[in-house]
């Protein structure tokens, strides 16, 4: 199946166009939700939120001993949002420092989630088969009502992100400041973690335990290098991270079948790698390109400023000058005086050189025009 | 005096750990005055700021405003944060930051407005800051970032300032501009407390002194107080300040 045959079944096949409606979704809340959790300089919470899940739903299952999606979800969401509570405790009554906390609690939850996947494998029950899809996640398991779960929490997490965004914004900019306003920001603070957990856990399904916190941070890390708007850079990162849905979607369909959520995940890879180049105020490319401009113009002035010293001790400023002269300033090469005459600072005559009046006037108001810049 | 007092502090004690970091401070600042607290490094001195703005939780102590507890009184209360204390890699521009000082009266879930967005220019042209309304925040100079700041607590059009450290890292003409608003308050018959650190100017900033090493030092007039005695009682060392002119 190629792309645009894709494309076309998007249409007409009802599970492909599930699934993708699903993923999209997916890539959209995670990116929104994601943005606040990169700003807080948070990225490792949503991995450690998605590790904490995973006993959460090998627990769901051993009590009712059914597969049914909502039920495990439901216990991913205890269990994550019990790892998320955990970390923040830890933090605040603790001497340890964040990344401590989100490791210990990671590894603490992550590593009894597989004891217990591993129990249930030995138990005599056929239904125990396909639970270890919430590990890398399996984007064909979706359906319909999945799917219209997914769409639920992204439209209530929207309405609340649109209701709160002054608050979520003072939070993540200046929490002290938020507390002095009279804003509980306790309450905030749950608020976000809140919704993070929930987009984590409607993603378990589909990109699994391992790979969620990627669907969190990378769509979020590309919109920023875009723009330096909050509203912009939300939106920006749930468009990335749709995108990313379908596009991860599509190759993964088209080849070969290979597994959805690690395409997903690359194709978001993808745009983070083009948005650290290509972006272009805050792009290394440009970066690079713009550094090296400003230092050869600079060289530049520098150079026709020694001149214009030269000059000056001449009564008429276009005399002719040696270019050996030149030979013991800095910066000077044949390069940069063929670059003057272009601009029409000097003329050039065989082994020698004189300032025209333009460049005498550029050199005049050299410092000034740097200095302005500022 | 028969001054009313602004902001009282009783027995406030506050403690990271298990070392405590104020002991028993007795605090009572007028209204009107221009306040420095001074002390040595680790002396207290934004923790204290911190405590009567209740971001730290006191382990023992009150503090009242204008004899009423802070809580009740959020609104007369305008602060200033250390410059350090934030991202200013956070997407948003300096007017953003400026209008982030009119949250606090318009509460939960409700927008700025018009009225909102007016009061935080004129703001910002009170500290010279309004041909960067539009400036990414990452842009500015740390003077100018300051000066933000400082637009912020403005807006919020309070009658009690405190400042962390405000002239920490901002060139001459930005500190002039600071203490000229800062004195411009104090006419106006706003109270001004200044965590500082440049003795040589506290005379001629300020009017009103707070010493400051863990426990409180000394309080009271600049021209009464600001001596050689209570600077070395504070920082341990034979401190000359040319301040007997």
């Amino acid at each position: 199946m190629s792309i645009t045959e894709y494309f076309n079944l998007l249409f007409t096949d009802y599970t492909l166009r599930t699934i993708s409606l699903g993923t999209s979704v997916l890539g959209a809340i995670c990116g929104m939700l994601g943005s606040f959790a990169v700003l807080r300089k948070q990225s490792l919470l949503g991995d450690a939120i998605s590790h904490a899940a995973l006993p959460g739903i090998a627990i769901a299952f051993l009590i009712t001993g059914a597969k049914d999606t909502n039920i495990l979800l439901l216990g991913a969401l205890v269990s994550g949002l019990i790892g998320a509570f955990w970390i923040r405790g830890m933090i605040s009554k603790t001497h340890l420092k964040s990344d401590t906390a989100l490791g210990l609690v990671l590894s603490l939850f992550f590593g009894f989630g597989m004891l217990l996947l591993t129990y249930i494998q030995k138990q005599p029950n056929a239904n125990q088969a396909g639970l270890d899809k919430y590990l890398f996640g399996q984007a064909a398991t979706l359906v319909e009502s999945d799917v219209l779960l997914m769409v639920l929490v992204t439209a209530i997490a929207l309405v609340v992100v649109l209701l709160f965004w002054k608050e979520f914004k003072l939070l993540l900019f200046d929490q002290d400041y938020a507390n002095t306003l009279g804003f509980n920001t306790r309450v905030i603070d749950i608020l976000i973690t809140f919704f993070i957990v929930l987009a984590i856990v409607i993603g378990l399904q589909t990109v699994g335990v391992v790979l969620m916190s990627a669907m969190l941070l990378a769509p979020a890390a590309a919109a920023r290098q875009w723009t330096s708007s909050l509203a912009v850079m939300v939106f920006l990162a749930a468009l990335i991270g749709g995108f990313s849905g379908v596009f991860g979607t599509a190759i993964s369909a088209t080849q070969n079948n290979l597994s959805t959520g690690p395409v997903i995940v690359l194709v978001a890879s993808f745009f983070v790698v083009v948005s650290f180049v290509f972006s272009p105020t805050r792009g290394l490319l440009f970066k690079q390109i713009r550094l090296i401009k400003n230092r050869r113009d600079l060289q530049l002035k520098k150079t026709l400023q020694f001149m214009y010293g030269i000059a000056q001790t001449h009564e008429n400023i276009d005399h002719p000058h040696t270019i050996r002269i030149l030979n013991n300033f800095q910066g000077f090469t044949k390069k940069s005086l063929r670059k003057m005459e272009e601009n029409q600072w000097i003329l050039l005559n065989k082994q020698q050189w004189s300032l025209t009046l333009k460049g005498f006037t550029e050199a005049q108001n050299l410092f000034n025009q740097q200095t302005q810049h500022e | 005096m028969t001054q009313k007092i602004a902001i009282q502090v009783d027995d406030l004690t506050v403690a990271y750990n298990y070392k405590p970091v104020l002991w028993d401070i007795d605090l009572v600042i007028p209204e009107g005055v221009l306040m420095a607290i001074v002390g040595p490094n680790g002396a207290g001195k934004s923790t204290l700021i911190k405590a009567i703005l209740g971001i730290i939780e006191p382990i023992a102590g009150s503090v009242a405003i204008y004899g009423e507890p802070y809580k009740k009184q959020r609104k007369l209360v305008a602060y200033v944060p250390q410059k350090g204390s934030v991202d200013w890699d956070f997407p948003t521009t300096a007017l953003d930051v400026v209008m982030m000082g009119t949250y606090g009266s318009l509460g939960w879930i409700k927008r700025p407005g018009q009225k909102q967005t007016k009061a935080a220019l004129e703001a910002l042209e009170k500290v010279d800051m309004l041909s960067f309304k539009s400036r990414q925040i990452s842009q500015l100079s740390g003077g100018q970032q300051q000066r933000i700041f400082l637009a912020r607590a403005l807006v919020q059009n309070a009658s009690i300032y405190f400042m962390d450290e405000p002239f920490q890292g901002v060139d001459a003409s930005t500190e002039i501009a600071i203490i000229n608003i800062l004195k411009e308050l104090r006419k106006a018959g706003k109270t001004v407390v200044v965590v500082h650190h440049d003795l040589q100017t506290v005379p001629e900033y300020f009017d009103w002194v707070t010493f400051l090493n863990v426990k409180k030092i000394a309080t009271g007039a600049v021209k009464d107080i600001f001596n050689d005695n209570n600077l070395t009682k504070t920082y341990g060392i034979n401190y000359k300040v040319a301040v007997n002119k």
